[in-house]
């Protein structure tokens, strides 16, 4: 089948999609968007989140043809279209949130919706909207101070 | 040491649309990003904006995908093999069994090749590959794999060490031949290494208290993010080039080639993006049968696990069964140790034999015990093969050790810190092997930081609103407002080596070009070494512009075009590889000086006579006076040079005694856990986890703090969540999907303040001491002690979970 949807604003197809595959399969190995991660394929770990409408989900849980003419946001979306740096990208480098990197994409697209909605959580918030992303490498301290940092910049910048 | 100036360039194999890519990074500005400062990750944008390249995000036009039929049985014969249906398969380009493979070499292994590339005649664990599938889709693949009629005969199956080493016991492999078969006392005994010393019966009888326990370590798992994945392209000689996540492209290499019977030369490896290791990718798993799958239908072939398969794809850690007595006199002073300490290696040896090397030689902790009677050993069983993980060996024995030492300070009535301040090792100090420790070993302070941190305030959920559920046990289940919940605190210490040991050849190559591009003088640097996420990227550039003065370094991808740069794990690679890449650019140092005396010498004396240092980007003096910029004495010049490096050697253990001087280094942590307990339910909150670590000479301090961070929260995991779960009567694991087997989120981990000591190791480059194993040692046990002092019991097996507090 085919499957037409927005991606980081630009509408993509995708042909011979077969019915099973899910969305995460479709960007990473038909629209050449391999930024969301396969780490587990079963919606536990949130390497995959991206942003479908609006609502972070986990792409691997989203069958292809459930995101038929919506609008999802990936991690290839986040920066500026001159490849600045958003936000949260830019404090995740500055506060080494970043090892192995493979949990990263998930949690910059859940941190980006986290900040959208709440510009100044506490502690709690930061650990309450990012629990649904796991990290092996760092003990999630950096990642913690990349959200604070990212949420102060972007105070500053207002 | 040795230089190579050979170098093969790769045949022409069409390279894959998504490829590994250099890493270049400037400091830009007045920053000089050498080392002891917190440069940022030069990978680090790309893992920000999603374009770095894993492994499984390789692409290349034409592909195929692999797919792996696995053993359903743990321990069976196969009485046949019906591929047909599933080669008839539309979409279906190939399916391999053991008779297809190439040459008379079908096995692999890190030390003992006992491993079957593919199953021949009989499996012995669950998950064990029997048969391969290519096809145009991995759901094609999936589907033909299972059209793959495997017919079991079931054997009894061996699982712990009665069944193991009891009359008539089946043997997992039969007619061992190899090197530890002929001094185990039991074919399904991989290695056995005692350690005596002293006289640990003539020492009991002094002791005023002696305390025995039986302690039981669940089988971890490194649960890497990054699933096993590569891309095999054959090429137009006949070779293959493979791109893959590893810990160590030349010991890949050394067992993928005589399996393809193809010369090592032919294999041309390359590094792609490793989601996390943590010793999980140190063993093979996807690389044969990728290469095997691309040289029969002649197409690049990917292979990607999924999280499931990922379970069955690599070892895990040994779980262990330990039993120690610990005597002590009532002034708090060690009398002896006397400890058996027994690992499940599984079926197939994997590391089996250095865990046990290391699980003996650390047995007894930091601490100072004359008379010793130590035995370790690892089985064979047809559980699922265990191997590496961070800590290898010295992860089970600290957290029985370090549970004897609090029950032993309780005995005495004495503080368990001070008890072990009373105990702990310093410089000077004799190990159990005859080890002299001859660098920093300040055991006792590292306890004393820990202790002397104020404790996190009581009651930290009350809030003005009522609980903050997500600070208590239970969290958002909303289970409890603080009814039920007792606090408790505890603390752990340990000891790790770093760097291979008992003799092995240990080295790391480091190649370093520098040149002057675009008017300025820069350097390349090309190492083997694998980046798994520990920042090795960012110190080897840091090392670079240190030592020859330059502010653009480039890191040019791994691959198997360079020397080896050995294993990315036993905390060795800043010391074996940063080493190698500081002593390469020493040596290319001494070339271009040489050019600037040859050129310029004539023009100042200060060029024979001075100690000359290249620092932003020019040769100064040891005065600080400026002789030349670095782009006029390279002018066109190119100096590139490859070089190996090694630690000072060490030796095997004695296989009787254990005596040898088989560590190159230790490594110090220490933790304090502080844990709230919902008593009635079971469950437990970890509050704060403080650690306090030695690490010689911090090359990138925020590295340094993330390592330590993310090494103390594997620990937590093991303490409260994580555990391979193995049915006792079938030898099949039960739990393999992150929704059964639990590792730590956000949520479950907590503040994790780290406080480092460094205090230089005079025999390692910069005085430096590996990181990365040390902080998962001593944080289970500080979190067990934490849980037994906030209810009272004994709690001799890790992970604990809530029926173990609850008691029903």
């Amino acid at each position: 089948m085919r499957v037409t949807f927005t991606v980081n604003g630009r509408e993509q197809a995708a042909d011979d999609v077969w019915e099973g595959e899910s969305l995460l399969y479709v960007l990473r190995e038909r629209l050449g968007l391999p930024g969301s991660k396969n780490a587990c394929e079963q919606g536990e770990c949130g390497s995959c989140t991206v942003r479908l409408d609006g609502v972070p989900v986990c792409s691997c849980l989203v069958a292809a043809g459930q995101a038929e003419g919506r609008d999802v946001v990936t991690v290839e979306g986040l920066a500026g279209d001159d490849g600045t740096l958003s936000t949260v990208q830019q404090a995740f480098v500055d506060a080494g949130a970043v090892q192995c990197g493979f949990c990263t994409p998930g949690l910059l697209v859940a941190a980006d919706e986290l900040l959208e909605r709440n510009p100044e959580p506490s502690d709690g918030d930061i650990r309450e909207a990012l629990s649904g992303n796991l990290c092996r490498c760092t003990g999630y301290e950096k990642i913690l101070d990349a959200v604070r940092l990212a949420a102060a910049r972007t105070g500053e910048a207002v | 040491m040795s230089t190579h100036q050979t170098r093969t360039e790769p045949a022409a194999a069409v390279a894959p649309g998504r490829t590994p890519t250099s890493l270049t990074q400037g400091t830009g500005g007045l920053t000089k990003g050498g080392i002891g400062e917190s440069t940022l990750r030069p990978d680090g944008i790309l893992k920000v904006t999603g374009e770095f390249a894993y492994s499984s995000d390789l692409w290349h036009e034409d592909m195929l995908w692999g797919y792996t039929l696995r053993s359903t049985v743990a321990h069976a014969t196969i009485a046949s093999i019906d591929t047909s249906e599933a080669l008839a398969t539309s979409g279906v380009y190939a399916v391999l069994t053991y008779d297809d493979l190439p040459t008379e070499v079908k096995h692999y292994g890190l030390e003992i090749r006992d491993t079957p590339v593919l199953a021949h005649g009989k499996v012995r664990h669950h998950g064990e590959p029997v048969a391969l599938v290519a096809a145009d889709h991995p759901e094609t693949a999936r589907r033909a794999a299972a059209k793959i009629r495997v017919e079991y005969e079931d054997l009894p199956v061996v699982t712990d060490e009665a069944s193991a080493t009891g009359p008539g016991a089946v043997l997992v492999h039969e007619g061992r031949d190899d090197h530890h078969s002929g001094h185990v006392p039991h074919p399904n005994i991989v290695h056995r290494q005692p350690i005596v010393r002293g006289d640990a019966a003539a020492a009991a009888a002094r002791a005023d208290v002696v305390v025995t326990g039986d302690y039981v370590f669940g089988m971890q798992d490194q649960a890497f993010l990054g699933p096993e994945s590569g891309l095999a392209v054959p090429a137009e000689d006949g070779g293959v080039d493979l791109y893959v996540a590893t810990q160590w492209l030349h010991s890949d290499l050394r067992q993928i080639a005589p399996v393809l019977g193809l010369p090592e030369k032919k294999v041309r490896m390359t590094l792609s993006g490793v989601g996390g290791a943590f010793g999980g990718r140190e063993d093979l798993s996807m690389q044969i049968h990728g290469c095997l799958l691309a040289l029969r239908t002649g197409k690049p072939v990917k292979i990607v696990y999924n999280r499931f398969e990922s379970f069955f794809g690599h070892v895990h850690r040994h779980p262990a069964t330990l039993h120690y007595e610990h005597g002590a006199t009532r002034d708090g002073k060690l009398t002896h140790v006397r400890c058996r300490i027994v690992l499940d290696g599984g079926a197939y040896a994997s590391a089996s034999p250095a865990v046990v090397g290391n699980a003996a030689s650390l047995s007894i902790g930091p601490y100072v015990v004359e008379d010793v009677d130590i035995e370790a050993i690892a089985l064979y069983t047809n559980n699922p093969p265990c191997g590496a993980m961070r800590g290898f060996g010295a992860v089970q024995a600290c957290f029985a050790y370090e549970a004897q030492m609090d029950r032993v300070a309780a005995e005495l009535g004495m503080d368990p810190v001070e008890f072990r301040q009373i105990n702990a090792m310093e410089q000077g100090t004799v190990m159990p092997t005859g080890q002299v420790v001859d660098s920093p070993a300040p055991v006792a302070e590292l306890l004393r930081r820990v202790k002397a941190r104020p404790l996190p305030p009581e009651r930290q959920w009350e809030t003005t609103e009522g609980a903050d559920v997500r600070a208590l046990p239970g969290g958002l289940s909303n289970t409890t407002h603080g009814e039920g919940v007792v606090r408790g605190v505890g603390y752990a210490v340990g000891i790790k080596n770093v760097g291979f040991s008992e003799g092995f050849d240990d080295y790391s190559t480091a190649r370093v070009r520098m040149e002057v591009v675009g008017g300025e003088a820069v350097a390349t640097v090309h190492t083997a070494m694998a980046e798994v996420g520990q920042g090795g990227v960012t110190v080897h550039a840091q090392i670079a512009r240190s030592e020859l003065g330059v502010t653009q370094v480039t890191i040019a991808p791994a691959d198997t075009q360079v020397g080896s740069a050995g294993s990315t794990s036993a905390s060795r690679q800043t010391y074996m590889t940063g080493g190698a890449v500081k002593n390469t650019c020493e040596a290319v140092r001494e070339k271009v000086l040489d050019i600037g005396r040859r050129r310029f010498g004539t023009y100042h004396p200060a060029w024979a006579t001075a100690e000359l240092l290249l620092e932003n980007g020019r040769v100064v003096t040891d005065g600080g006076e400026a002789l030349a910029d670095l782009a006029d004495v390279l002018d066109g010049e190119v100096v590139d040079l490859e070089l190996e490096f090694r630690h000072r050697p060490t030796q095997a253990f004695d296989l009787r005694t254990g005596q040898g001087n088989g560590h190159v280094q230790y490594s110090f942590a220490a933790h304090r856990a502080v844990v709230e307990v919902d008593t009635e339910l079971g469950l437990v909150k970890v509050v704060e986890l403080a650690c306090a670590q030695d690490v010689g000479k911090a090359l990138n301090p925020l590295s340094v703090v993330g390592q330590i961070q993310g090494g103390t929260t594997q620990g937590l995991g093991v303490a409260v969540m994580e555990e391979i779960v193995v049915d006792p009567v079938t030898a099949k694991v039960r739990n393999p999907s992150f929704t059964d087997y639990l590792i730590p989120t956000i949520l479950d981990t907590p503040t994790i303040p780290v406080d480092v000591l460094e205090l230089a190791d005079a025999h390692a480059p910069y005085g430096l001491r590996g990181v990365g194993e040390a902080p998962t040692l001593s944080a289970t046990p500080a979190v067990l002690a934490a849980i037994r002092q906030a209810t009272g019991l004994e709690l001799n097996r890790t992970p604990v979970r809530p029926e173990h507090l609850t008691g029903s």
